[in-house]
């Protein structure tokens, strides 16, 4: 006996060497020899889920919630198929996943084995990378590029096949402790010149503005954000991904544009002479009518990812680098000096003005619970504790974005490029396991919960302290606004009545639930579930037929919206 | 507009599959596409040809980088002078009337015949697709039976100072 491993050990002390300290998924034939690592060691915890979509976005939670990279393991064919949407979810995020699959044995890869299909080829168009491992003297160092791939340039989902005679052979271990690719450098500083000739545009503007995505969040670079909107007194928006990336409740901050964007960062966009778009990729939910986008400004992008640049709408400075180091290098040569700020003002108070004109707003009610009443309470409720929300999607989803305020990144979770139902709740779990000392609120829409509430049986298991809040409409809600706006009240298959009783339902799981249904009950109800140790599920009746506004509608320009 | 663009690549499993995907997850055209290994250890040099306005072209560019497994792009212009060649083999149906005649044009081509059987012709001929697309106008009429063409390759020319 020489120094060999088996495949499933080698497998084992990669992911000690990476750190990883979750691993959620479920067995499966494929993969039983892992299984059997993992059952013969301690630092690695196995969290066993009840469907492989709800164990990726677990990992996914864990990943966004923390910055790591999140770690799925799931079993060949169905437990692969079935990890899809997760994966996918987390590509259209940028979120860093290392995907492990079992695989048939080599010699019947091609067979139609029993179990067997093609995830390689499947996940080629929604993983940033992917491989198959077809000799066990590769497994080390293909799972050393899988973490290095997930994780540094744009981050994002790897997946890693590994046949199950991979598993059982044995090889000499022997784990690198740096990596070239010499087909992969992402760029992270920015051109010199090309931040220099920003700092001037960005001097000389009148009416600038910051556009803040997910990138910053990815990067880290939230500090020197604020730091360039404090000191040049530039007013920033966020996208969805970027929500708490800006302080929502700092005086410059916008709140959020697009779609249901607030009216003032919608109007900004429309009036700014200079935009400053860092970590986000003008997404049709934020740019309505792209040929309409904001038609007065020049635009500066500063992105990880050359392809973002220049793909839906022509950039005049484009910087391709790290958010962090790029905004660093801009923040040393960037002269502020009274006379910017003086000319501030007059751009600030149109600002104002708008803001004043259509805040975002609802109408408040007695008689029936107002869902935007339960979030704003919420946000009053937990400011103190600092939690992470995690939320389905929905009108639940956009009333979070709207009426939560995210001042710190990596607490808001959701599904933004791919916008999955059902990733939410399973998020928010993954969430807990890599922050257990922080509350996870879960908002979910019934329609939503209902595609990952298996999952209830890990909250069950671990006693997590996620607690889950269903805005209650019956209804596909956010389906059922777009019929009742553009398609003549015909709810077309979005009526979902019949449905569990949510709270007999967590309470067969051992879970404490309750239901609301009066106004007046809400804030003790929530009380109660803050207060709680431990998993609690709440499900809030709300106003059935509530719409989600201000609203752009698809493919209109962001100057027409519809404010109620 | 057409764009030529060869791309260097890690010679691995599956790669082939990850450009063809990417031109059709995207819905970008692709008219030809040769690939082959290449000296250098490991490698395969791809040759594409494609077409879309600027911004789409740009785009393949930027998205044939981004590939984990792509190492050069080169993409050919006006700004970067390449030459391209093309090989078809051409198989033709002959007859004592014909033979002349394609004997001639293959001639005038500067082509090869490669194989010969009772009653027909294989040839090869090289040159810019042009020069193939007008050796198979001409051949047409007489008789053609088969065609394989390997798409373009291309390389810069190297500058003449
Ligand atoms: C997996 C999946 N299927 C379908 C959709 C389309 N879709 C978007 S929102 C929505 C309704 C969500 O209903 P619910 O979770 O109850 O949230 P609400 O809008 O009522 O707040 C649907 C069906 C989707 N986003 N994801
Ligand atoms: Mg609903």
């Amino acid at each position: 006996m020489s120094g060999k491993l088996k495949g499933a050990e080698i497998f084992i002390e990669c992911l000690k060497k990476e750190g990883v300290k979750h691993l959620f998924g479920i067995p499966g034939g494929a993969i039983i020899d892992l299984h059997d690592a993992i059952y013969k060691q301690k630092d690695i915890e196995f969290i066993l889920t009840r469907h492989e979509q709800g164990a990726v976005h677990m990992a996914d939670g864990y990943a966004r919630s923390t910055g790591q990279v999140g770690v799925s393991l799931v079993t060949s064919g169905p437990g692969a198929t079935n990890a899809v949407t997760g994966i996918a979810t987390a590509y259209m995020d940028s979120i860093p996943l290392v995907v492990f699959t079992g695989q048939v044995p080599t010699h019947l890869i091609g067979n139609d084995a029993f179990q067997e299909v093609d995830i390689v080829g499947i996940t080629r168009s929604c993983t940033k990378h992917n491989f198959l491992v077809k000799d066990v003297k590769d497994l080390a160092y293909t799972i050393k590029k899988a973490f290095y791939i997930a994780r540094t340039g744009r981050p994002g989902p790897v997946l890693v096949d590994i046949p199950k005679d991979v598993q059982t052979a044995s090889c000499e271990f022997e784990y690198p402790d740096a990596i070239h690719l010499r087909s992969y450098n992402p760029t992270y500083h920015g051109n010199p010149k090309q931040i220099k000739k920003v700092a001037k545009v960005i001097e000389q503007a009148e009416r600038p503005l910051l556009y803040i995505g997910g990138g910053v969040i990815t990067s880290n670079a939230h500090k020197e954000v604020l730091e360039l909107a404090e000191r040049l007194q530039i007013p920033a928006f966020t996208t969805l991904m970027g929500i708490g990336a800006f302080p929502a409740d700092h005086p410059l901050s916008l709140g959020m544009a697009g779609m249901h964007g607030t009216y003032k960062a919608n109007m900004a966009i429309q009036y700014c002479d200079l935009l400053i778009s860092i970590g986000a990729r003008f997404d049709d939910r934020i740019t309505g009518k792209v040929s309409e986008f904001a038609p007065n400004a020049q635009v500066v992008h500063i992105d990880i990812d050359p392809t973002s640049i220049s793909k839906n709408i022509k950039v005049d400075y484009p910087i391709v680098g790290d958010a962090k180091l790029v905004l660093k290098e801009l923040l040393s040569i960037l002269k502020d000096n009274n006379k910017i700020h003086q000319n501030r003002k007059k751009w600030l108070d149109l600002i104002k003005k708008w803001d004043s004109e259509h805040p975002l707003s609802y109408e408040d009610s007695d008689k029936v619970i107002k869902p935007q009443y339960v979030i704003q309470l919420l946000n009053k409720l937990t400011k103190e504790l600092d939690p992470i929300v995690s939320t389905e999607v929905g009108q639940h989803q956009m009333w979070v974005a709207q009426f939560y305020n995210f001042n710190k990144p990596r607490r808001f979770l959701t599904s933004g490029g791919l916008g999955t139902m059902g990733f939410g709740f399973p998020a928010g779990i993954g969430a807990s396991f890599a922050n257990p000392d922080k509350q996870v609120f879960v908002i979910a829409g019934d329609g939503s919960f209902q595609m990952n509430l298996q999952e209830l049986a890990v909250l069950a298991t671990y006693k997590l302290q996620t607690k889950v809040i269903i805005l209650n409409n019956s209804y596909l809600g956010m389906v059922r606004q777009w019929q009742q706006l553009f398609y003549g009240r015909r709810y077309a298959n979005t009526n979902i009545e019949v449905q569990p009783d949510f709270v007999k339902l967590s309470e067969s799981y051992g879970i404490i639930a309750k239901r609301v249904e009066d106004k007046k009950d809400v804030e003790q109800a929530l009380t109660e579930l803050i207060n709680y140790n431990g998993p609690y599920v709440l499900d809030i009746k709300i106003e059935r037929e509530e719409n989600v506004y201000p609203m752009v509608p698809g493919g209109a320009p962001l100057s027409e919206m519809i404010l109620t | 507009m057409k764009r030529i663009f060869s791309v260097i690549v890690e010679n691995e499993a599956g790669v082939l599959s990850r450009i063809a995907n990417l031109f059709s997850a995207r819905g970008y055209n692709i008219e030809s596409l040769n690939v082959a290994p290449i000296n250098e250890l490991n490698l395969s040099r791809m040759t594409i040809v494609t077409e879309g306005d600027e911004n789409i072209l740009e785009q393949i560019g930027k998205q044939l980088n981004k590939l984990i497994d792509t190492i050069k792009v080169i993409e050919y212009s006006d700004d970067v002078p390449y030459v391209e060649r093309e090989m078809a083999l051409i198989k033709m149906h002959t007859d004592s009337s014909t033979r002349a005649e394609i004997l001639r044009i293959v001639d005038i081509f500067r082509g090869k015949i490669v194989d010969v059987s009772q009653n027909s012709y294989t040839i090869e001929v090289t040159g810019s697709s042009e020069k193939i697309n007008a050796i198979l106008n001409l051949l047409e009429p007489l008789g053609i039976k088969e065609i394989a063409r390997t798409g373009k390759v291309a390389m810069s020319r190297e500058s003449k100072q």
